[in-house]
């Protein structure tokens, strides 16, 4: 298979809208003759709903949680990042592609980039509009906070709610087109497979989350907007309905999936407390400005952290990184902590804890001042640990938190099955191996309100489509090779929950295909995972029926789904002998722990190729090609 | 601890449901709520019996998805706190629970502890939006909008649509869900244009989804897990009457269209 990028030709600033001029449109009056089903209903999928029924289309949207507004994305706090320049600090479009290129350790692809810059500015224009309650300045402006990793302050937000504000308006965009009889909204349905007719996605199998039935929908065009990987870990930040099944299928189908094994960590999050825990919580980013991380000098040291005098503590990321500090990227805060309790110099009752510690910050500015500035992440903190961090420093770890892989697209954001577009998470595009802060809001906007809209209209006015009944051969196959799945898994009646079998294997992937990764470790996952998966379908127990309300059976679906994800996840890490971005490997870093790219054997894409069960995937290449973005190695020293 | 829990199990809307009792004797007072019910489910389902059916999914407190009564109160005994974020630690050793759906004859009950809280997104459709099609909009910075206007339209725009308000009000009323929207947009300047209409058309819809009037009671407030406060109810109402006073209603199709 040859990948085609579809890159514009022309120079970078310019791609964009010359590509826009040549896609063939649809004529208005033929708009409402076209159907498209659009699987999501967070930043990405609720927003390109909205937009293609605004233009006249027929959309079928399709969501697993019992409302669209109340898809993942409602849980991002930070922001979202845009080019506008508002505070005249030197920020601009290009900055904004250099900073996100850069940050990507640069496996991204530049065009991507640049139009993702592009855009972000109608993006806030485009919420503003629609009501979102930006943060103001005093004089009636915009406000804007700096964020991770850039050197210009550039970040939109809504208190500490950005995503969730974000989301509403774009829900409430789509209930206005649900009012004008332009979008079916499919809530608690779950799509289950992917319908090919003639090479082309036309259709997708779905299950009714409340009373089990099966229904097929056919279309003419394909759009998933389902999100991230991340909960193949079982322990991370993401929802926890957030899954992998529809891109999986969608992969089983043909569409190639990329760069599996980019992962991020995020350095701040609340450790884990027992082993009946559900999910891990964020605490944002921001926290670092003021906060300052430590373990004690030695090892083991049990002692209360107000017991422990300044002279030991190990303040490591100021130690190590004296010009960035506390405030070095995700992936490198990660790892350092990771290092510090690997040394046994982690601190809670697990071992697996860092401090993040106000109480200088507290004593120079005052208990008021960070109130003010933390108070709710503080009230949060306190909520669910118990304890209150303006007495006693936080305790803090990584968790798994995005994922930058995800099903391979091309310019128009098409993955190599004709017909079906992927947006948001979901897509390996923009993030390249490591997401800067900000920035996945901004792309699921961008895919959503701005491009989807165009490259759509492009492929259904250029493409011939044979009308599809609903009896088609195709159609029944994949209804059949669902049922049959959901019945097997209901059958093996073994002695074992879906959850004991998803932590098992989140640890498998957290231990070895987390924040650091060598070959010995990937190697064991790859015989260790498929034996788990083997396990699995034979001893799990799901209980209850397929025609009804069963959440088991669709956690159960999802999980048998992620074991072969996470083994792709585990052959992706393996094969890329290179550390950059999320992904390291121990055997690549420089002789003072850094991560060390390697630029002439892996400057590509890597889209895995589904070859059948127990068969191999094949590895196919998009080089990835650098003509504006000097490659640099990153030094937060 | 050892709690003892009543749990409501229904399973679907025409079952008449009922409370049983289960003892769950392991409970850690680092858990939350709802993983101390994962704790019971896992063991349900290796009994061979239903696990209970609740709602959650970010468990952060900002989805809106979880909610149930314990003891009578919507999301459980702390303010400001939903049920995902409820913690063990302030229970004791020996209580006793009752778990109950949202009631309200707007929510029929999906199972067990899950209600279907889809007339919340009818009236959102009904006029809950600013009508801007993708493409039309000015620069962010063209109206400026006062720090004070934006933080109490923020206020109210903390709403996450979990429907506490509904399932505390002793009418089951929906005012402080469609106040919050209306008040959001009434009071940013590009709510304006549609302001009056947008009232008629949600309020009209909250009427049809057969939740029941307000009559200033106050308890949807205090169970609110955002802080919503019921003034928002009180800009509902000016806004409503105002344009009922001086405006025709409008048909269905203007709204529609919007
Ligand atoms: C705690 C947290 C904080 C974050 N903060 C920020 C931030 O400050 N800034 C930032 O830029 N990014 C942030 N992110 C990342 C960002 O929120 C996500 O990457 C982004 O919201 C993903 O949007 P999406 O539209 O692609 O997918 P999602 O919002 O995950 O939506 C997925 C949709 O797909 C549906 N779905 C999934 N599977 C199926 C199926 N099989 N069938 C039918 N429907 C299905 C779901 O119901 C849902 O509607 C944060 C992430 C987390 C976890
Ligand atoms: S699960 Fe999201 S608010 Fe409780």
């Amino acid at each position: 298979m040859q990948l085609d990028a579809k890159i514009p030709e022309g120079p970078i600033e310019k791609k964009w809208d010359s590509h826009r001029f040549h896609l063939k449109l649809v004529n208005p009056a033929n708009k409402r003759k076209y159907t498209v089903l659009v699987v999501g209903t967070g930043l990405a999928g609720g927003s390109a709903a909205a937009t293609l029924a605004e233009l006249g289309y027929n959309v079928k949207s399709f969501c697993i949680q019992d409302s669209p507004r109340r898809a993942h994305s409602i849980a991002a706090q930070g922001g979202i990042n845009a080019a506008k320049n508002y505070q005249n600090d030197g920020d601009s479009i290009y900055r904004l592609f250099y900073d996100t290129v850069k940050g990507g350790d640069y496996r991204a692809r530049e065009a991507n980039v640049y139009r993702l810059a592009q855009i972000s500015v109608n993006i806030i224009d485009q919420c503003v509009a629609q009501g979102v309650p930006f943060a103001r300045e005093y004089g009636g402006a915009l406000a804007n906070r700096s964020f991770g990793g850039a050197q210009v302050s550039r970040t939109f937000y809504a208190r500490g709610q950005t995503g969730q504000q974000l989301l509403l308006g774009a829900y409430q965009a789509l209930e206005r087109q649900v009012q004008a009889g332009k979008v079916k909204m499919y809530p608690r349905t779950e799509m289950l497979d992917l319908v090919l007719i003639d090479g082309k996605a036309r259709g997708i199998v779905t299950r009714n989350l409340v009373t089990g039935k099966m229904e097929t929908h056919v279309g003419d065009a394909v759009v998933l907007a389902t999100g991230g990987y991340g909960n193949t870990f079982f322990l991370s930040t993401n929802a926890k309905g957030s899954n992998a099944t529809a891109i999986w299928r969608a992969h089983k189908r043909g569409a190639l999936f990329a760069n599996p094994c980019f992962t991020q960590i995020h350095p701040t999050c609340i450790p884990v407390s027992g082993d009946y825990q559900s999910k891990l919580t964020l605490m944002s980013e921001s926290l670092r400005n003021d906060g300052r991380i430590w373990v004690p000098k030695k090892k083991g040291d049990t002692r209360s952290p107000d017991k422990i005098p300044d002279g030991e503590r190990d303040y490591y990321l100021e130690r190590r990184y004296p010009s960035f500090g506390n405030l070095v990227p995700r992936d490198v805060a990660s790892r350092a902590a990771k290092a510090a309790c690997d040394e046994g110099r982690g601190v809670g009752p697990s071992g697996l804890g860092v401090y993040l510690d106000f109480g200088d910050a507290i004593k120079r500015l005052g208990q008021r001042a960070i109130a003010e500035r933390y108070g709710n992440l503080f009230d949060m903190y306190e909520r669910i640990t118990g304890d209150d961090p303006y007495k006693v420093p936080m305790r803090i770890y990584p968790a798994i938190h995005y994922t930058m892989g995800g099903l391979w697209v091309d310019y128009n954001l098409m993955s190599t099955i004709p017909g079906m577009y992927v947006l948001g998470e979901a897509n390996f595009s923009d993030h390249g191996a490591n997401r800067l802060g900000a920035s996945a809001l901004m792309q699921g906007l961008a895919d959503g309100y701005f491009i989807i809209p165009y490259t759509i209209g492009d492929y259904l006015a250029t493409t011939k489509l044979a009308k599809v009944e609903a009896d088609h051969a195709a159609v029944k196959d994949a209804e059949k090779g669902v049922k049959a799945r959901l019945d097997k898994l209901l059958a093996a009646k073994g002695s074992r929950t879906v959850d004991s079998f998803h932590r098992e294997l989140g640890k498998l992937m957290w231990e070895s295909c987390g924040m650091a990764r060598n070959k010995k470790g990937l190697e064991e996952n790859l015989s260790a995972i498929p034996a788990l998966k083997e396990q699995f379908w034979k001893d799990v127990r799901v209980g209850g029926a397929g025609e009804e309300f069963n959440n088991e059976l669709e956690k159960a679906g999802r999980v048998a789904d992620y074991f072969e994800l996470a083994e792709l996840m585990c052959r992706d890490a393996l094969h890329r002998e290179e550390s950059c971005g999320g992904h390291f490997r121990e055997e690549h870093q420089t002789p003072d722990g850094e991560a060390r790219r390697d630029d002439e054997n892996f400057a590509y894409a890597a889209a895995w190729e589904w070859k059948g069960e127990g068969e191999k995937p094949e590895l196919h290449k998009e080089p990835l090609q650098f003509n504006e973005v000097h490659l640099t190695q990153r030094s937060y020293k | 601890m050892r709690l003892t829990l009543n749990v409501w199990r229904q399973k679907g809307k025409d079952d008449a449901g009922g409370f049983v009792k289960y003892d769950v004797p392991d409970v850690s007072e680092h858990m939350s709520f709802l993983e101390m019910l994962d704790v019971l489910n896992q063991r349900l389902i290796l009994k061979g019996e239903a696990p209970v059916a609740f709602d959650h999914d970010c468990r952060e407190g900002i989805c809106g998805m979880c909610g149930f009564m314990i003891n009578g109160q919507a999301h459980g005994p702390l303010r400001g706190t939903t049920v995902c974020q409820l913690h063990m630690r302030h229970y004791k050793d020996g209580d006793e629970l009752w778990l109950e759906p949202w009631r309200a004859a707007a929510f029929p009950v999906v199972r067990d502890l899950a209600v279907d809280r889809s007339a919340f997104d009818k009236i959102v459709a009904a006029g809950g939006y600013v009508s801007v099609s993708t493409g039309s909009a000015p620069d962010g910075n063209a109206i400026p909008v006062p720090k004070e206007i934006a933080d109490r339209a923020m206020d109210a725009a903390a709403c996450i649509g979990c429907g506490a308000c509904v399932a505390s009000c002793p009418n089951a009323s929906a005012s402080l869900f469609t106040g919050a929207k209306i008040a959001h947009l009434g009071f940013l300047p590009q709510g304006q244009p549609e302001r009056e209409r947008r009232a008629l058309a949600m309020v009209a819809q909250m009427d049809l989804e057969q939740f029941g009037g307000c009559t200033l009671f106050g308890e949807c407030q205090d169970a609110c897990p955002k802080g919503i406060s019921i003034d928002v109810i009180a800009r509902m109402n000016r806004d409503y009457w105002l344009s009922a006073l001086f405006s025709a209603p409008p048909s269905a199709g203007a709204a529609a269209s919007g």
